[in-house]
Formats: structure tokens, C-alpha cells, sequence
């Protein structure tokens, strides 16, 4: 299954989680499309987006040879320009998007640039036919997420997963968004500050960090 | 992976990062420790950590210092703070985890990075699942359980079984040694790998009995899978084929992924190539 189908929630809970993206094919619409697919990241970059990535690396990445001091001072503004720089060969191109109406002016504008690239939204069922239909095209193809199947109970609970699977590749571990989550009930973290430890260990660049901290901010009121 | 034991000062910041839960801190030692079983060699340590260059002498006796008075340290749950970790070359068959988990890896059977192919996502160019036909990925080990190659064949020949058509580029089918058997190399067998795609295709009135064995087969093995179904809309842009099928068998949904059909071949044929 596709990496963004492994986002765990309801219909609902995908309303502010939109991901565009855009796959060249192997020996069909590959050659010379580097211009493509910056020229892509640089629409996307217009609309908003909480997140990019160019198979490579994200908007926010692990940060090496800190400095003693650097704890206080680290960095959690999403840098657009390096992930548009970064694309270098091809392969998936991908923006997240908070909001319905900056996804589809955004895909509205991509439409109209014509790439002739493969372009796919995931989002819930219902929010992609909607964008669909607001940019006036019909949908080519469509693939269900189906539930995952875990006849031996291994999965934490709906809280983790959902803050976990938005690393579609797994690196966000099940441990590590439960020791996020603890450190923002027990308010030695903000969600924001937890939300960005996060989001540097997603590389292709498809974590939400938006959503991701409507979850930790609703996962501490339920607690309490 | 390798944890440098002169480096590591056994902060435990890495052990709840690993999506596998494979690193602990040996007490006799008082340094991390990489479980090489249960590790997939995903890199995430390696990779998602951020890191600083501290002298580990000096950071040891602090924390010496400050764990005799019971004192609480808040240092960022996402840095080792002395570099500790260290990527090894791999070698067949150990490779093969790294080359299933670790996303910035591209296979070489594919030509993309990530554990399937393109699937449908380019489905308006390659028309790989038309009209009236159904295509599944059947993902094993997402999200953060893992899984061997053992459990895979066990489905793989399950299906082959049934006479379904294993997607010919995905990685999977590379490692078969028989499509019309199912079976996988004996060498990679008791490999681990964070997760791995099997792509088929059938007819929409296999539906039920595809995921029925899936299903059957899941119990049986000891990890997570996750099934994703797709196929092609019809000239409006409308599913009435898998939806309702679907719909009939009790299956529900949340979330899909959808071609928007913009993709075209824009690749020009050099008449050698012709």
C-alpha cells in the first residue's frame, strides 16, 4: 500500500490533510523532467503548504553536528527552497496541504501548467472527489485503503498510530510518538516543539505537522 | 548498523526511535546495543537522528554526576550526542533489509525508492489496472511490526494458489524463484524487513476470494497487513465497479489515493531505440 494510505483516523480526521503529489514513469515521461517537477514543488510552495519533499528529505530534517548551545536555538521553519533545489532525478514529488481550498487552487494551478506528469491526491474519499470536482476534471484511477489486519493484537492504540503513521515509510516509531506525546501531557514539551522532533524523522517529506498537533493537543484533553 | 561503544555515553535517546524497538542499553556494559535480529537496518538512528560531536569521557561523568543527585535531564529526545552511530557495508542476504526498509534506498529492480512500484499512481500512463480489473497491494509489516520473508512466501504461495498475476516489477516477484509457485529464495527466508509489498491483479469477481485468503493467511502470520484495492473510474470519473463490490463484501474505507488522470507518454523514441 501506498505510503500516505497508511494514515490511521476516520474520514473526518482527513480534512485538514491533503497530499498532492507528483510520479514521473519510467521510461514514459521521465526524460527532462526535473524542470517538471521543481516547477511543481514551486506551485505548491505558493499554496500554503505545511510540508514538502522531494523523496529525499522533507522540510524539516535531522540537524548533525549540533553545537553545545544549539538546544535552545533549533530551527523548525520549514525551508521550501532546499526541497526544490534537492530534486535532482526522477521520482515522487510531494506537498501536504492544512486546508481544502489551498489544495485545489493548488492543484487548479498545477491542471493548467500541464506537465503531462501522473499527479495524485490522498486525502479521505469524499475530500479528493471534491477537489476533483472544484478543478473540473474526473478521476482517472482510484486505490482504497483497506484496514490494517492485526490478528495478533501488535498495534498500539488509535492515538499512536495515527500520530505515527504519517510517516507513511515507518520511521516515525510507535515509541517515539508515545515519548512525544508524554513529554506534551507532562509539559516538558510544547506540541509544537514535539510536533517538529517528529516531523525531521519523516524523509520523503509527507508528515503533517498540522495535523499532528491538532492530534497531540487532542489526545492531552482526552487524558485529561 | 553499528553503535561505536568508545562514543556511546548510554543516553537511551535512540531506543524509543527505533521503529523496531531493537536497540536497549546493555547495564553491564552501560552502552547501547543494537538487537542485529530484530534490527531492518532502516537507518532511522543513522539517519533521523540530528547529532552533536560532545567528548563522551566528559558527557559520561555528568550524567555520572547528575544521576548520583537524582537530577532530571530534558536533553532533545532526537539527538545523540556524541555521533555514536555508524552504517556498516551490508552483504547478501543481510543487505536485503536495507534495501525493504530504508526509504531513501532505491531498489535496483524497480528504479524507485520505496517498497512497491508505481502502482497506480501512474495508472493514467501505464493503464496497469483497467476497466473491470482490480489491482492489490498487499503490504506486510506496516506500520512498525516488520516482518521475514518466510511470512511473505507463506502468502505468495497461497495466492499463486489461486492463480492470480504477481505484478512483474515489483520487487517481491523479482525474489521469487517460481511466479506460478509463489516461492521466494531459500537465502532470504529468515531475513527481517520493516515492510514489503505484493502486487497482483485479477478480475473483479475474485475480490472476495482474494482477500478472504489474505485474510486467512494473515492469522497465521505473525505480523500486520494492510491491503490496499484499486482500479481504474469510469469516462465520468466515477467508481461503480470496486466501490459497491466492496460496499456488498463489507468492507470500509477512510481514505484513498486517486489518479487525477494528467499524466500522458512524453517521451520522445530515438529510432535506435525503435
Amino acid at each position: 500500500m501506498t505510503n500516505t494510505l497508511h494514515r490511521y483516523g476516520k474520514a473526518d480526521s482527513f480534512n485538514d490533510d491533503y497530499i498532492i503529489f507528483a510520479i514521473p514513469s519510467k521510461g514514459k515521461n521521465d526524460k527532462d523532467c526535473i524542470p517538471k517537477l521543481k516547477e511543481f514543488l514551486k506551485i505548491c510552495a505558493r499554496h500554503n503548504p505545511v510540508n514538502m519533499g522531494n523523496g529525499q528529505r522533507g522540510t524539516l530534517t535531522p540537524e548533525k553536528d549540533l553545537g553545545p548551545s544549539s538546544h535552545w536555538n533549533r530551527s523548525d521553519q520549514p525551508d521550501f527552497e532546499s526541497i526544490i533545489d534537492g530534486v535532482t532525478k526522477p521520482g515522487t514529488v510531494s506537498a501536504v496541504f492544512g486546508d481544502a481550498s489551498d489544495a485545489t487552487e493548488c492543484l487548479q494551478e498545477i491542471i493548467e501548467a500541464d506537465f503531462g506528469i501522473s499527479v495524485n491526491i490522498s486525502t479521505s474519499v469524499e475530500n479528493a472527489k471534491e477537489a476533483a470536482r472544484g478543478c473540473g476534471i474526473r478521476r482517472h484511477s482510484v486505490e482504497y485503503a483497506l484496514a490494517v489486519s492485526d490478528p495478533h493484537d501488535h498495534l498500539p492504540n488509535s492515538q499512536i498510530l495515527s500520530l505515527s503513521t504519517m510517516c507513511g515509510h515507518g520511521m516515525v516509531s510507535f515509541n517515539l510518538a508515545r515519548k512525544m506525546l508524554d513529554m506534551v501531557r507532562e509539559g516538558r514539551r510544547t506540541p509544537e516543539q514535539a510536533v517538529a522532533t517528529l516531523t525531521r524523522f519523516c524523509p520523503c517529506g509527507v508528515y503533517n505537522p498540522e495535523r499532528a498537533k491538532r492530534l497531540l493537543l487532542e489526545a492531552c484533553r482526552e487524558q485529561k | 548498523m553499528i553503535i561505536n561503544h568508545k562514543k556511546c555515553v548510554a543516553c537511551a535517546n535512540c531506543i524509543p526511535v527505533c521503529p523496531m524497538g531493537a536497540i536497549y542499553v546493555d547495564t553491564n556494559i552501560n552502552r547501547a546495543v543494537i538487537n542485529d535480529d530484530a534490527c531492518v537496518e532502516c537507518g532511522t538512528c543513522y539517519r533521523g537522528m540530528s547529532t552533536e560531536n560532545l567528548n563522551p569521557v566528559l558527557i559520561r561523568s555528568i550524567r555520572r554526576i547528575a544521576g548520583f543527585f537524582r537530577f532530571r535531564f530534558e536533553p532533545e529526545p532526537d539527538v545523540c550526542p556524541t555521533s555514536a552511530f555508524e552504517m556498516n557495508e551490508l552483504q547478501m542476504p543481510r543487505l536485503i533489509r536495507q534495501i525493504f526498509s530504508d526509504p531513501v534506498v532505491e531498489h535496483q529492480t524497480t528504479g524507485i525508492k520505496g517498497r512497491g512500484t508505481e502502482e497506480v499512481k501512474t495508472n493514467d500512463v501505464n493503464l496497469r489496472v483497467d476497466t473491470g480489473e482490480v489491482g492489490y497491494t498487499i503490504e506486510f509489516g506496516r506500520p512498525g511490526v516488520g516482518v521475514r520473508f518466510s511470512d511473505i512466501q507463506e502468502m505468495t504461495v497461497k495466492l499463486a494458489a489461486k492463480g492470480v498475476i504477481f505484478e512483474k516489477n515489483n520487487p517481491i516477484t523479482h525474489l521469487m524463484t517460481n511466479t506460478d509457485t509463489g516461492f521466494l529464495r531459500s537465502d532470504i527466508l529468515n531475513e527481517k524487513i520493516l515492510s514489503a509489498i505484493v502486487e497482483i491483479k485479477t478480475t473483479i469477481e475474485k475480490v472476495e476470494k482474494v482477500l478472504n485468503t489474505v485474510y486467512k493467511v494473515n492469522q497465521r502470520i505473525d505480523t500486520v497487513v494492510a491491503v490496499g484495492i484499486s482500479t481504474r473510474c469510469d469516462g465520468e470519473g466515477e467508481d461503480n465497479l470496486l466501490a459497491p463490490r466492496l460496499e456488498d463484501l463489507g468492507i470500509f474505507y477512510e481514505r484513498a489515493k486517486t489518479n487525477l488522470g494528467l499524466g500522458r507518454i512524453t517521451n520522445t523514441i530515438s529510432k535506435t531505440e525503435k
